[in-house]
């Protein structure tokens, strides 16, 4: 009786408390660990997994939760970038400019959304593609010249005020991202995810709920990119249009696991360390490995890292069951 | 600006756009038969622009006449390429094929794009060949031999494409393909042998136009996603269902940027063909070149 009692109890104790406490263990390891340690490369490291943290969310918002392919963040992430950089350089204190960048990438995205967001299939995928492309080429052609700050702000420049800044957009995403699941317009966004006609018949606006999360996830991706423009020291303007900014937004998401919420978190980490190891040896060669590894993920291992997890995990219990019901004496009843 | 400049920026796009539509009508054939949306086109497009770079680099072989080795050599890609990639794609649904398509080929993109900085390094590569600056002066109109010779290689290229759809069995099976899956199965047809076919075919239009691109422009490994983009700009504009149809796309692309650059600057003149894709998209989604 009393362990029929207590089990239920412990389990439902783990079941609500154990995530919060992870979360809460990481977030203090991220907040104190750097400033322990205080070395440049652990600040860099860290700051590079909250900006693929949030670029994968942003990414995951849209393409996991909603459905929506996007194959050009890097449009959101340059714009975010370009116009806080411009701003900032010309004088605006950053915090002002920081939000503009959001608002920026959100009227892009907004170009791209309304028009394609009415067709089926790969109309949006198309958009994106073009416009991060068009948009790199423009600024390359228009700002051929390194953007570099001034010598005052490479005087008073401050990693550390840049790491905390960017973990902060890390949390604020996280959080809108647990949010919006949770809020019926998540659920909403997943219905048209799952089956456009079905939302439509029960009376979901399927345009305005992807581009609800098309808002969203430009914005954090715009944001991603004024992070990017703040800590750079000097970088050609069109770098932040790079393809690669969209690849790697995609990467992350799927290899975390495409549509979770811990999915990029754990995307991000992973690659980050893995880019780190493989980027000294290999230099150009490494994102040869990364294509390939992001193919085998999307045809074979479409959850990703947490659905790996996730069969592992069921392996063990299995295992442990066979375990445990073989050692208890007379188990097996009559 | 006078009318000879007119005339001279239409020519011009005229020819740009035959290169745009060679490229064009490979990607819409390999779309309109797996239904997968290759963004790796452009890739393929500059991997036979470095053969045919090395071909003349080697041997000194003229651009037009390496297409004897190009277009073998991609149809062994294409191959390859089709037996281990795409086949594992058009065996999915609807919707999730057309997505895993466009990831897995942005994936492949990356690859090559890759692949190709470590083994020809990042530098621009042209061929200077020798008839190069000459042509025709046609009433103040200059057309230069090696442009001439780019349209009138893909007039060529998209007859023969159109007579190998229409007039032989092997064409009409890909057709056939194209128009139903399932019946065409039924009626008999190796679906699997044409989707290799297509597909070899269309690596082979793609490597085509970039012989010419890389004769023309010069080519780096970067190249790859401007040329995909222009093709897919160009299938969209022809409609997704006209096969052959992206080739007037794509001669109608190249003049509308040929006007627009020499009107309102060449910087624009990357704008407006997104412009004219998101007008489609929104006036006549279906495309300009499809019967309703």
């Amino acid at each position: 009786m009393e362990e029929v009692a207590v089990k239920p109890f412990t389990q439902d104790l783990l079941r609500r408390w154990l995530s919060p406490a992870v979360i809460i263990v990481l977030v203090l390891l991220a907040g104190f660990v750097p400033w322990l340690v205080n070395r440049e490369n652990v600040w860099n490291l860290l700051y590079l997994i909250c900006l693929y943290i949030t670029l994968g969310q942003s990414w995951n918002i849209l393409a996991g939760f909603a459905g929506q392919t996007s194959l050009g963040h890097a449009a959101f992430f340059g714009i975010g970038a370009l116009v806080v950089r411009t701003l900032w350089l010309g004088g605006v204190p950053f915090f002002l400019a920081f939000p503009l960048a959001g608002v920026a990438a959100v009227a892009f995205s907004l170009i791209i959304g309304v028009p394609t967001f009415r067709l089926r299939g790969a109309y949006f995928a198309i958009a994106t593609l073009g416009v991060a492309e068009v948009l790199r080429i423009i600024v390359s052609q228009n700002l051929p010249m390194i953007s570099t700050i001034s010598a005052v702000q490479i005087a008073n420049y401050n990693l550390p005020t840049r790491y905390y800044a960017m973990l902060g957009l890390t949390l604020a995403t996280m959080v809108s991202a647990y949010l919006l699941l949770r809020s019926s317009l998540g659920l909403g966004i997943l219905a048209v995810r799952e089956d456009e006609e079905a939302a439509r018949a029960t009376g979901v606006s399927v345009l305005g709920h992807k581009l609800l999360a098309l808002v969203m996830s430009s914005f954090f991706a715009g944001l991603a990119g004024s992070m990017f423009a703040f800590q750079q020291i000097s970088y050609y303007p069109s770098a932040p249009f790079n393809p690669n900014w969209s690849f790697e937004s995609v990467l992350v998401a799927y290899v975390g696991g495409l549509g979770s919420l811990i999915g990029p978190v754990i995307g991000a980490i992973f690659y980050i360390f893995v880019h780190e190891v493989l980027a000294i040896r290999l230099v150009n060669f490494h994102q040869v490995i990364f294509g390939l590894l992001f193919i085998v993920i999307v045809l074979l291992f479409p959850g990703g890292l947490m659905e790996a997890w996730n069969r592992i995990a069921i392996l063990l219990k299995q295992i442990w069951k066979k375990v445990v019901s073989h050692r208890k004496p007379g188990g097996q009843p009559l | 600006m006078n009318f000879e400049n007119v005339i001279q920026s239409l020519m011009f796009g005229l020819f740009t756009g035959a290169i745009y539509g060679i490229a064009a009508v490979g990607l819409s054939l390999v779309f309109g038969v797996l239904k997968v949306l290759n963004v790796a086109h452009g890739e393929l497009l500059m991997l036979g622009g470095y053969i045919s770079y090395f071909a003349f680099a080697a041997w000194g072989l003229d651009p037009f006449l390496s297409l004897l080795i190009v277009i073998p050599a991609m149809i062994l890609a294409g191959i390859v390429l089709d037996r281990v990639l795409f086949r594992h794609i058009v065996r999915q649904e609807g919707e999730e094929k057309i997505k895993n398509s466009l990831l897995v080929s942005f994936g492949l993109a990356l690859i090559m794009q890759n692949l190709a900085i470590t083994q020809f390094t990042a530098d621009d590569r042209s061929i200077q060949v020798a008839y190069m600056g000459m042509g025709i002066n046609l009433l103040g109109i200059s057309l230069p031999y090696s442009r001439l010779g780019s349209l009138i290689l893909a007039l060529v290229v998209i007859l023969a494409l159109h007579f190998f759809l229409h007039h032989s069995l092997a064409g009409k099976a890909v057709l056939a393909t194209a128009e139903d899956v399932e019946a065409a199965e039924l009626a008999g047809i190796n679906i699997h042998r044409v989707f290799m076919l297509t597909f070899a075919v269309g690596a082979s239009l793609a490597a085509i136009a970039g012989t010419q691109v890389v004769l023309t422009y010069g080519i780096s490994p970067s190249v790859g996603l401007y040329w995909t983009l222009k093709a897919l700009i160009i299938v969209i504009l022809a409609g997704t269902n006209s096969i052959l149809g992206a080739f007037p796309a794509g001669l109608l692309l190249g003049v509308v940027e040929g006007l627009s650059g020499a009107f309102l600057g060449q910087t624009y003149s990357e704008v407006i063909g997104l412009v004219m894709f998101l007008l489609v998209l929104m006036l006549r989604p279906q495309g300009l070149f499809v019967r309703q």
